[in-house]
């Protein structure tokens, strides 16, 4: 019920080249639009907490990138990285970021509320583990409307230690609904790791007591996280079958803005992890495997810089919702007008 | 140490009260070897060692509930809670367990434990980080609420709070951290329920708690120096149990009252207070009584709105010289 599940390199291209170059993109795109949200914190140009999704980029890319068209996510608050794997414009992320009305929320979310609905990301939460009933809700959905999607939940190892995790765990395997837990396992909540919190650390295997099935998979790698994601997602649409997904991770930067991160991890723990780096490890499987040339690699990283620059001046320029739509969006009737 | 910040006054408090009396722990999310979300227990865990400053897994309705258990088992824990938005999780344990054990078990067992927790907003926090919800537990009976606005206050309250027999819902403020003032050496305390006249005046009685206390003061000499009027300035300090006396006294002198808070209005505290002077003080009145709060949304992030939202400085001062005038 329990297994490891680890990629090996001699398989053959799980995806078209294409794709492969896209996944790539894609993470660099979160590693530069995250770097960017810093110095724009630093002009004041955003404001209240920016948790970034640096060193998760394959956990994030991964399985979303694994989704179908018709799937859903819901996330935490660590939610700039989804939105824009999700395909949501790095313009309206940054616009959100900014408070502007371009914002992928009309800037009345900010960092932690994300959402595009329309690509189906039904939005980052600011409740440890609050979203994880949403998941299952919206799994339910699709379940009693006959529809053929999934549901994607991405939350932290923290959050594992909240009634909702559990009690979320067992409805969605009791009503045998369409959804897949991402736990980033990223080792750290705050300033607490996951040996300090849970009493068992090894977290995929809280799933034993729901009877759900649970997989383990290498977060620096992002094509484990792919298949294992996409497998999963197919076994929910099909089969009806929830299941618990830990990709093991970790986030280079501090918790917040607030904090810088060291003050309960050794920089040699730092270091480590940054050696297995999600887009340095990729970028050398696509030079090995895919025969992937330096210049392509600039050429992609030059068009991300291309999106940064577009993304920024997009939330420039749209304009600060008007204070006469404070009480905009409160009920139905007055989204309507 | 005289002058101090509000957190040094809470830290204070803390550290004597540990010292004082061995079943006193603190307990909560980060408060150890991270030193506190917002620095309040910062350096505890070392003096005091993890028996005694006791880091918790992200699991408010667990470690809430267990600082009861505690309290009912002989100890008296003082639980942190992040913030108070994170205590919506633990609030079945607050209000069915906590508010009602003494009273439903017939006096046979008391939770003498303090939940300290920080509200407010106008740093950008949003819909989810940016709540006042300390009236929600001060219209519950069995629960004692406190909301101290000045770093002296925050001492004696937190020692009174300690010492108390009761469960005590300890409302900090993210605005009021770095507050300085008067914080007074020693054995300081508070006692709760009494309300304390933080500004006197004849013209106008402002009633309001917690960081609306220290804008009020600010507005007090605007409305003085620009329009003449005098603004007494009531801070509650105790939402339950509620100082009554000293409203009414203040409300005798001045005829004109405001209430100030930075929650949502409707069922708020003011409201509380409005009804409270309507049935006791109607005589005294020369005007209605006038209540100003947050607009009533979920908090939004970006600038303009949540400016737009806040019971700014502005807002007040237009809502005092309405409250004084008696127009609307
Ligand atoms: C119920 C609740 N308690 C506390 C917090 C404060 N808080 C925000 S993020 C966080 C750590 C969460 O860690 P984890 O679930 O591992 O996610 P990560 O931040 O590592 O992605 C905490 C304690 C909160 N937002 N909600
Ligand atoms: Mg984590």
């Amino acid at each position: 019920m329990v297994e490891q599940s680890a990629r090996t390199t001699e398989q053959p291209l799980p995806l078209p080249r294409s794709d492969l170059l896209h996944l790539l993109e894609r993470m660099l795109l979160i590693r530069r639009f995250e770097e960017k949200t810093m110095e724009m914190l630093a002009l004041n140009r955003i404001r209240g907490y920016c948790h970034w999704n640096i060193g998760e980029e394959a956990s994030v890319v991964g399985s979303v990138a694994a989704m179908g068209q018709g799937d859903r996510l819901v996330t935490s608050y660590r939610d700039h990285g989804f939105a824009i794997a999700r395909g949501t414009p790095a313009g309206a992320v940054m616009a959100e970021l900014f408070g502007k009305e371009g914002g992928c929320a009309g800037g009345r979310g900010g960092s932690m509320h994300m959402v595009d609905v329309p690509r189906g990301f039904f939005g980052g939460y600011g409740i440890v583990g609050g979203h994880l009933p949403l998941a299952t809700g919206l799994a339910l959905a699709a379940d009693y409307l006959g529809e053929d999607r999934a549901v994607v939940c991405a939350f932290g190892d923290g959050a594992t230690n909240i009634g909702a995790f559990h009690e979320s765990l067992n409805l969605s395997k009791l009503w045998n609904l369409p959804v897949v837990w991402l736990l980033t396992n990223n080792q750290y909540g705050m300033g607490t790791s996951v040996r300090r919190a849970s009493a068992e650390s090894e977290l995929y295997k809280r799933a034993c007591a729901y009877n759900m099935h649970a997989e383990q998979v290498d977060g620096m790698d992002v094509l484990s996280v792919y298949e294992a994601t996409h497998r999963l997602l197919l076994r929910a649409r099909k089969q009806h079958e929830p299941a618990l997904l830990e990709t093991l991770t970790y986030r280079y930067p501090g918790h917040s803005y607030a904090d810088p991160g060291r003050s309960y991890r050794t920089k040699e723990e730092i270091d480590r992890w940054k050696q297995r780096d999600p887009i340095r490890l990729f970028q050398h499987y696509l030079e090995e495997y895919t025969s992937l040339e330096q210049s392509e690699f600039d050429a992609i990283e030059k068009h991300v810089d291309q999106i940064i620059e577009e993304a920024v001046s997009f939330a420039e320029e749209s304009p600060f919702p008007s204070p006469d739509s404070l009480f905009q969006h409160l009920y139905a009737e007055e989204s309507k007008s | 140490m005289t002058e101090g910040t509000y957190r040094q006054a809470l830290q204070q408090a803390l550290r004597e009260e540990l010292t004082r009396d061995e079943r006193v722990f603190l307990m909560g999310e980060e408060i150890g070897v991270f030193g506190g979300s917002y620095k309040i227990t910062d350096g505890l865990v070392h003096e005091f060692g993890e028996k005694r400053v006791r880091d918790t897994p992200i699991s408010e309705e667990g470690f809430v509930g267990a600082g009861i258990g505690a309290a009912m088992g002989g100890l008296r824990p003082v639980v942190e809670v992040m913030t108070i938005n994170f205590i919506l999780i633990a609030m079945d344990q607050i209000i069915n367990n906590a508010a009602k054990i003494r009273y439903m078990l017939g006096g046979s067992v008391g939770v003498p434990m303090v939940i300290r927790s920080p509200g407010g907003a106008g740093v950008g926090l949003t819909a989810q980080h940016s709540q006042s919800l300390e009236v929600w537990f001060a219209g519950t009976p069995g629960l004692i609420v406190v909301a101290p606005s000045t770093p002296a206050d925050a001492k004696g309250l937190l020692k009174a709070s300690i010492r108390n027999d009761d469960p005590v819902l300890f409302y900090e403020h993210l605005m009021l951290y770095n507050e300085k003032g008067h914080v007074p050496e020693g054995d300081y305390v508070v006692p709760i329920g009494k309300a304390d006249v933080k500004h006197p005046g004849s013209d106008l009685t402002i009633v309001t708690h917690s960081y609306m206390t220290q804008r009020c003061l600010r507005v007090a000499g605007q409305l003085e120096r620009e329009h003449g009027i005098s603004a007494e300035i009531i801070d509650l300090r105790s939402l339950r149990p509620l100082d009554f006396e000293t409203i009414a006294t203040s409300v005798k002198k001045t005829n004109h009252v405001l209430c100030v808070e930075e929650g949502w209005v409707s069922y708020g505290v003011g409201a509380e207070i409005a009804a409270r002077i309507g049935d006791e003080c109607f005589d005294w009145l020369d005007a209605p009584v006038k209540r100003i709060g947050g607009a009533e949304v979920p908090m939004p992030y970006s600038k303009p709105l949540e400016n737009a939202a806040m019971p700014s400085a502005e807002r007040i001062l237009e809502a005092a010289i309405k409250a004084r005038r008696g127009t609307r």
